[in-house]
Formats: structure tokens, C-alpha cells, sequence
């Protein structure tokens, strides 16, 4: 089926070509990173994960979000998600590579990469996240293959599938769970010193990750012969209000925490990222934004009859996507590290050769997403109006 | 029998061709001496016993792998001394050991390690021996 | 005979694991290790269960005091003295009983502490959480209890930096090199892109050497007449300085409600306390 994504209108290779030199760009930079260090951020001892790190946090999400069409489809038989899942599971794996990516720009010495598999560490979080990660990225991969080319020729999949379906319904919970661990097992930040980080994370994945599903599933009715359809779109809709519902409340929850129990510890950083702390307030305005996207959003999610306008549902996700991108890809990572271990303040703020890798990063999963879905609108537009039976 | 697409084919025979057959001709004329490491060092020169921590051949096969032997033991062990095949003792360091004999890197360690391409980063952060410019 | 692609495939990927995998087994039945030959700890090297540090507050008064500590630990361990802050490497520091104590903060603590600078450096906590979270245990903690860095196997993920509730760890994030004025010889550099931090001088122990901080404090309080402002030994030893110490002065430790039970304690003096 890889044939599929070689053969394409004049648009369809502009736009990968505009990703690939957004790609070289960012490589170019990448290099520039690799010989002269990590300085070359705005990382600094006080703020040692920063831009990086935040993005690889936040498509964890958006790549365990597939599992809100899985079980809906594979547990609860609801045949509307059957020609979709496939973006799910597609954008999964395009999500994935760039987490992948997103960690190996992070690292100081990226060619000891191995040292993760050579010397394992279960007593260590991040080498389980890259445990989970990668399975994620199998799973997602086979299973998307496999039933995509089934599908193509109008057959059932092989029946041994089913097994690895069930399994990446739990696993997609255990890949935003570990990372979240990642953050809320540390014992000397109290910004992500919360038991609920990792119910927060999930609820901030169910949302994002469907709200980038619905607009990427109304560019494909826009640009190819492949409609995903009106009810469909409208069910993800649902699912990600009430995920949203969740993620607000969650975050309403650790506000009260803090300014409740005033204990400096915990309100210090929520003081920083929104009134600035000691004359620093360099994320404050970004940290409004996203509550007055959110706030928006969710309004114009929850009112069914503004809801049922795809304008009006694509303009929510939008702002939803970007508020929880600001939230969790910027605020939540470079929160933790402010105030830093000695009550003090040290800002961070991404320098623009930092920003093009992190671009460079964006533009290659866009790249992946763009091949994998052309393969899938391609099997799907073939295959039209005969019925999906996995 | 038609060779279709002919002209892309050869086109790119000869560009593949060229970049396989690129480091030959390269090099050619250049010298390929052959590495002659010297071991005439002053601090070699002073031993009454000209011995290495092991001999000249497990030295020349197994070095990386008694250097990668003595950094586990030295810093995740905490065991500084090697006793020998022999029962001599020395301490375990690259650049109070080693290099204190062998202070001519780029006459020793450098002649071999050019000549095969092999580029170890150890340098990077154990410091050299400083080498006089003649 | 004729084979289909399905077979070539699958035959294809049997040979590759086979050969990939057979190489690290040709590997292990090679003899490339030396029978006689075996590694020892030097005879003279400092050995003991759980080494700590007590640091006398008290004693520190001037600003050489400070000084001649920190240069030198950094200056034969060659830390650099980057200009630039957010880069900076520090194995041992200064800062003010405020930021050295976060929730200790006591507005009417007498005066000579409230501005004193107070000395900082790596813990070598009984649990540390940063050994726990590196992937690759290349900070570990040794048997003697010093928390160690293996700067060969570190991949600069600095998963321990953010997991250290002290600040006692620095990222290279540049080239280390070029800021060292004067160089150690007999110690290496470290590299871009690995993380590092105090050793409670291991290389010095096992010479039979205490820490050259401590060393020099003593020096500097020998010079003085003062007494010592800095002490080292093995906190499971009872006849120790530090547990001599510790047994007739107070003190206080880092952060101590997060459990990970720091092996630097400090006495803070303070007017009558001195």
C-alpha cells in the first residue's frame, strides 16, 4: 500500500515539500545543536527541560488519544468510528515519532541513546516510558497496516489482530500514566508533586488529541473523496467536551489545593505562570490565553446546538487544541521548574534556534501523519461505499 | 531486448558508481604509511624494565577492552589497583597511568588510530599530555 | 527452485537476527580476558559505610573563608567559570540562609545568619531520588554512600536535575574547555552534554586523602587558630569526627521532610550559639 503515498496532486506534493524544508531547516539547526550543546537554548541550570520536553509531553497525549475511537469501535460495537479509526491510530504513530524525535533533540550525548536498552533501569520511569512508547508505536503501526490492507481487500482482518487491539487500549492509558510519573514522582518540585497528574494528563490527552482528529478529519473532507462523515465527527465532538469538562475541573481542583492550604510550595508556581512572582512574569500572559481558550472552548463545546455546527465545532477545537498545547506543551514543564530549589526565579524562554528544531520536529510527524493518511483516504476512497467489518 | 527508461538507468549507474568508487580515487597518491609508533618517550626512556601494564600483543589486540575494564572498576567499583599477569600493581588511570609513559600521543596513540580512522572521544574529557611542538 | 517472496523474506530475516545475534556470542567464547590479572582498592584509600559532612556555619566569617573552599574543589577538579549564569557549573557554592533553607525562612533569626552566605553542595542523600530516576544508573550510589557519576554513560537526559530537590547538580551545556583558565592534569575535563556534580572527592579517598574542601577549611582554620569550620568521616563509625560533632552540636540537614535523608548536616550557630 506504500505505492499509495507516492502518486499525488500537485498540492499534495507542494505541501511535502514545504514540510521537508521546514524539516532540512530545523536539521540544519539540530547540527548546529550537536556541536556547540544544548547552550544554545534558552535551557539554563534552574530550567534544565524546556521547550523540548514540553512538546514530547504534550503529543504523548495527542498519540494515547486514538484509544477514544478504539474503544468506542473494538468494546462498544459503535460502527460510526469504523472508516475513522484508522486516523486514530495513524495520527498515533505520527505522534509518537515525533515524541521519539522530540527526546533525542532533548539529550547531551544522543549517541549514548543506547545506554537506555544496554544498561535497563526499571527503578527508573524514563525507562519505562520508553518502553511503553515504543510498543505504542508497534502496536499502532500493525494494527493500523493490518486492517487498513483488509480493508482494501474487502476482507475481515486476520483474527489474530484482535489480541493487539484489546492490548493497545490499556497500553494507550499506560503511555500518558508513565509519562505523567515522569513529573509526579519527584519529591522536590511541588508544582507536579500532585497525585492527580497523571488523571489530569489523560483527561487533557481525550481532549486534545480528538479535538486534532475533528479538524483533521474535516480537512480530509475538504481536500480528498474521503468523507469521514457528519455523525462520526459529531460523536468525537461529544467525547471531547466531556473530556474537556474533566480537564478543567482537574485543573480547577489543583488551584483550590494550592490557595487553599497557601502552603508557598504549591502556590508559588501557580503564582508565577499567572501573576509572575518576584517582578518575573514572562509566561503570564501565555497562561491567560490559554484559560480564556479554554474557557471559550468548552463553552462553545457544551451548548449542543453551537456544538452541531461543524464552523462553530472546528473553531472550538482549535482553541481547545492551542490552550491545552500552551498549557501542557509550555506552562505545566517550565512551571515545575520555577521557583527553582532555592526559592528563587530563573526564566526560560525558547531561543529561535531551539524553536526551528522544535518546528523541524512538528514538520516531520506532519510529514508522517500527511503519507500515512494519504495511504489510508487512498484505501478508503477506493474502497467507498462498501461496509468496514473488523 | 529494450532497456526502457535507459537514459535515467545509465545516468544513474554512473552516479552511484561514482560515489562507491569516490574514497579510492580519492586517495590515491596519497601515502599510506604504515603507523610507527614510538615509544621513546623520557619517562619510558627511565624504566629499567621496558614493560607495559600487560604485553606488547594483548596490549595491541585489548587495550580499548582493559581501558573499558578499568573505567568500571575504577569508577563504579571504586577499585583503583590492577594486579597484573605478572603480580606487578598499578594504578588504574589513563592519564596518571598510561599516558605518564606514553606522553607522546600524537607519536603513539594518534599514529595507529589515523592510519585505521578510528576516532576514540576518550580525549574529550581525559586531558592529553601536553606535547612539545618539535 | 523456485521461492516466493513471502519465503525470501522470511528467510531473509532469520539469517540477519542470526547473524546479528551470533556476533555477541562469538564475542563472550573469545578469550580476551587475562586469567592471573584482578583489580584491588589501594591499601591507603579511605574506607567506610555512609561518609558525611558536617559543615560549622560558625566558622566561616570572611570572605576568603568562602573562597579558598569552593577554588578548591573546582580548581583541581576542573569546574569552569562560565560567564554565563544560566550555563553555570558549581560543585560547591554559596548562597543565603533563605535560599539554603526554603521553609525554614524565620524572619527574626539573629542577623550575622540571616546574611551570611551559607555553603551548598551535593548531599549524597541516604535516598536519593536522582539515583533512582537515571535510566541508565550512571549516577549511583556506591557502597560508602557517596551518590556517584559515571560521566562515560550519562546521556545528558537530566532527568536527575530535575528530580534533585537541592539544585546540586549542573548540565554542560556548552563545551566545557575553553572556560578552564588552569587545568588538573591529573583529573579530566568533563564533555558537552553530560551532567555533573560534587564526589565527595572519591578519587582523593581512595589515595587516602579526605575531600579538598574539607582540607583546605582545615587548612585555612590551622592558619587562623580558629577551630575547624568543615569536618569528614564515616557516619557509622561512632568514633568519628562528624559523629563526635554531631553528638555535642545541633544541626540541621536540607529539605529533611522529603525523606531523602542528606548526609551534609550544618550547624548553624548564630550569637550565643557560636
Amino acid at each position: 500500500m506504500l505505492e499509495k503515498a507516492l502518486v499525488g496532486s500537485r498540492r499534495y506534493w507542494t505541501w511535502l515539500f514545504f514540510l521537508s524544508a521546514i524539516v532540512g531547516i530545523g536539521f540544519i539547526n539540530y547540527l548546529y545543536q550537536f556541536k556547540n550543546g544544548l547552550g544554545i537554548t534558552g535551557m539554563s541550570r534552574d530550567v534544565s527541560w524546556g521547550l523540548y520536553i514540553g512538546q514530547f509531553t504534550f503529543l504523548v497525549g495527542v498519540a494515547a488519544s486514538a484509544v477514544m475511537l478504539v474503544i468506542p469501535y473494538y468494546l462498544h460495537d459503535f460502527k460510526k468510528f469504523g472508516k475513522i479509526v484508522i486516523l486514530g491510530e495513524f495520527l498515533a504513530v505520527a505522534s509518537v515519532t515525533m515524541c521519539i524525535s522530540f527526546i533525542f533533540v532533548d539529550l547531551g550525548q544522543p549517541m549514548r541513546v543506547l545506554n537506555v536498552i544496554l544498561h535497563p533501569t526499571p527503578n527508573s520511569i524514563l525507562f519505562w516510558d520508553m518502553v511503553v512508547l515504543s510498543g505504542y508505536l508497534f502496536l499502532n503501526i500493525v494494527i493500523g497496516w493490518v486492517t487498513l490492507s483488509s480493508d482494501r481487500k474487502g476482507v475481515k482482518p486476520p483474527s489474530w489482530i484482535k489480541s493487539l487491539i484489546y492490548l493497545s487500549i490499556p497500553w494507550a492509558f499506560s503511555i500518558h500514566t508513565v509519562t505523567a510519573f515522569l513529573y509526579a514522582g519527584l519529591p522536590g518540585r511541588h508544582f507536579w508533586l500532585s497525585a492527580i497528574m497523571a488523571a489530569r494528563f489523560l483527561a487533557s490527552a481525550f481532549a486534545g488529541g480528538p479535538a486534532l482528529l475533528i479538524m483533521l478529519a474535516l480537512i480530509v473532507r475538504k481536500f480528498t473523496k474521503f468523507d469521514p462523515g457528519k455523525e462520526p465527527i459529531q460523536a468525537v465532538g461529544k467525547i471531547v467536551t466531556y473530556a474537556m469538562i474533566a480537564n478543567v475541573f482537574f485543573l480547577g481542583l489543583e488551584f483550590f489545593t494550592a490557595f487553599y492550604s497557601q502552603i508557598p510550595g504549591h502556590t508559588h508556581p501557580f503564582k508565577y505562570l499567572y501573576t509572575g512572582l518576584e517582578g518575573h512574569g514572562k509566561l503570564v500572559p501565555l497562561m491567560w490565553i490559554s484559560t480564556i481558550l479554554a474557557v471559550v472552548s468548552l463553552l462553545l463545546l457544551v451548548v449542543p446546538q453551537w456544538r452541531r455546527s461543524e464552523r462553530i465545532l472546528a473553531f472550538a477545537c482549535g482553541a481547545l487544541f492551542i490552550s491545552l498545547w500552551i498549557d501542557k506543551g509550555f506552562g505545566l514543564v517550565v512551571g515545575g521548574f520555577i521557583p527553582n530549589p532555592f526559592e528563587g526565579v530563573t526564566e526560560y524562554w525558547p531561543t529561535l534556534r531551539e524553536t526551528s528544531i522544535a518546528l523541524g520536529v512538528w514538520a516531520l510527524g506532519f510529514l508522517v501523519l500527511t503519507l500515512l493518511y494519504k495511504i489510508a483516504i487512498s484505501v478508503r476512497e477506493e474502497t467507498e461505499g462498501i461496509e468496514i467489518e473488523h | 531486448m529494450k532497456l526502457y527508461n535507459g537514459g535515467k538507468i545509465i545516468t544513474g549507474l554512473i552516479i552511484f558508481l561514482g560515489l562507491v568508487t569516490f574514497p579510492f580515487f580519492y586517495n590515491i597518491g596519497k601515502a599510506n604509511v604504515r603507523p610507527d609508533p614510538k615509544i621513546d618517550t623520557p619517562a619510558i626512556k627511565e624504566l629499567k624494565e621496558k614493560k607495559c601494564v600487560e604485553s606488547k600483543e594483548f596490549m595491541r589486540a585489548e587495550h580499548m577492552k582493559l581501558l573499558n575494564d578499568w573505567r568500571d572498576s575504577a569508577v563504579r567499583d571504586g577499585a583503583r589497583l590492577y594486579v597484573n599477569t605478572e603480580g606487578k600493581a598499578y594504578t588504574i588511570s589513563l592519564q596518571n597511568t598510561c599516558m605518564h609513559c606514553h606522553s607522546n600521543k600524537k607519536k603513539f596513540c594518534d599514529e595507529c588510530h589515523t592510519y585505521m580512522a578510528v576516532n576514540p572521544y576518550c580525549w574529550n574529557c581525559h586531558i592529553a599530555p601536553k606535547e612539545k611542538e618539535t | 527452485m523456485s521461492i516466493d517472496r513471502r519465503q525470501f523474506l522470511k528467510i531473509a530475516g532469520i539469517s540477519t537476527i542470526l547473524g546479528v545475534g551470533g556476533a555477541p556470542v562469538i564475542n563472550w567464547l573469545r578469550n580476551d580476558r587475562l586469567e592471573a590479572s584482578h583489580v584491588l582498592t589501594d591499601e591507603k584509600a579511605l574506607t567506610g559505610k555512609h561518609w558525611a559532612m558536617v559543615i560549622d556555619m560558625s566558622k566561616f566569617e570572611t570572605e576568603e573563608d568562602y573562597r579558598r573552599v569552593i577554588h578548591a574543589c573546582h580548581s583541581i577538579h576542573n569546574v569552569p567559570n562560565l560567564d554565563n549564569p544560566k550555563d553555570s557549573i558549581k560543585w560547591i557554592w554559596t548562597d543565603t540562609y533563605d535560599h539554603t533553607f526554603p521553609g525554614q525562612e524565620n524572619e527574626y533569626v539573629p542577623e550575622e545568619v540571616k546574611h551570611k552566605p551559607f555553603i551548598l553542595l551535593c548531599n549524597h542523600c541516604e535516598n536519593p531520588p536522582c539515583v533512582r530516576v537515571c535510566p541508565t544508573k550512571a549516577t549511583f550510589k556506591r557502597k560508602d554512600g557517596i551518590v556517584m557519576m559515571d560521566q562515560h554513560r550519562c546521556i545528558g537526559c537530566r532527568f536527575c536535575m530535575a528530580a534533585c530537590p537541592f539544585g546540586a547538580r549542573s548540565f554542560n551545556y556548552k563545551d566545557p574547555r575553553p572556560s578552564l583558565k588552569e587545568e588538573n592534569k591529573e583529573y579530566p575535563t568533563r564533555t558537552i552534554g553530560v551532567v555533573e556534580k560534587c564526589t565527595f572527592c572519591f578519587e582523593r579517598l581512595s589515595k587516602g586523602l579526605i575531600p579538598a574542601c574539607v582540607e583546605e577549611s582545615q587548612k585555612a582554620a590551622k592558619e587562623a587558630g580558629k577551630e575547624p569550620g568543615m569536618f569528614f568521616g564515616d557516619l557509622e563509625d561512632p568514633s568519628s569526627e562528624v559523629r563526635k560533632v554531631l553528638s555535642t552540636r545541633y544541626s540541621i540537614r536540607r529539605k529533611p521532610e522529603l525523606g531523602t535523608q542528606p548526609s551534609v548536616f550544618y550547624i548553624i550557630g548564630g550569637a550565643k550559639n557560636a
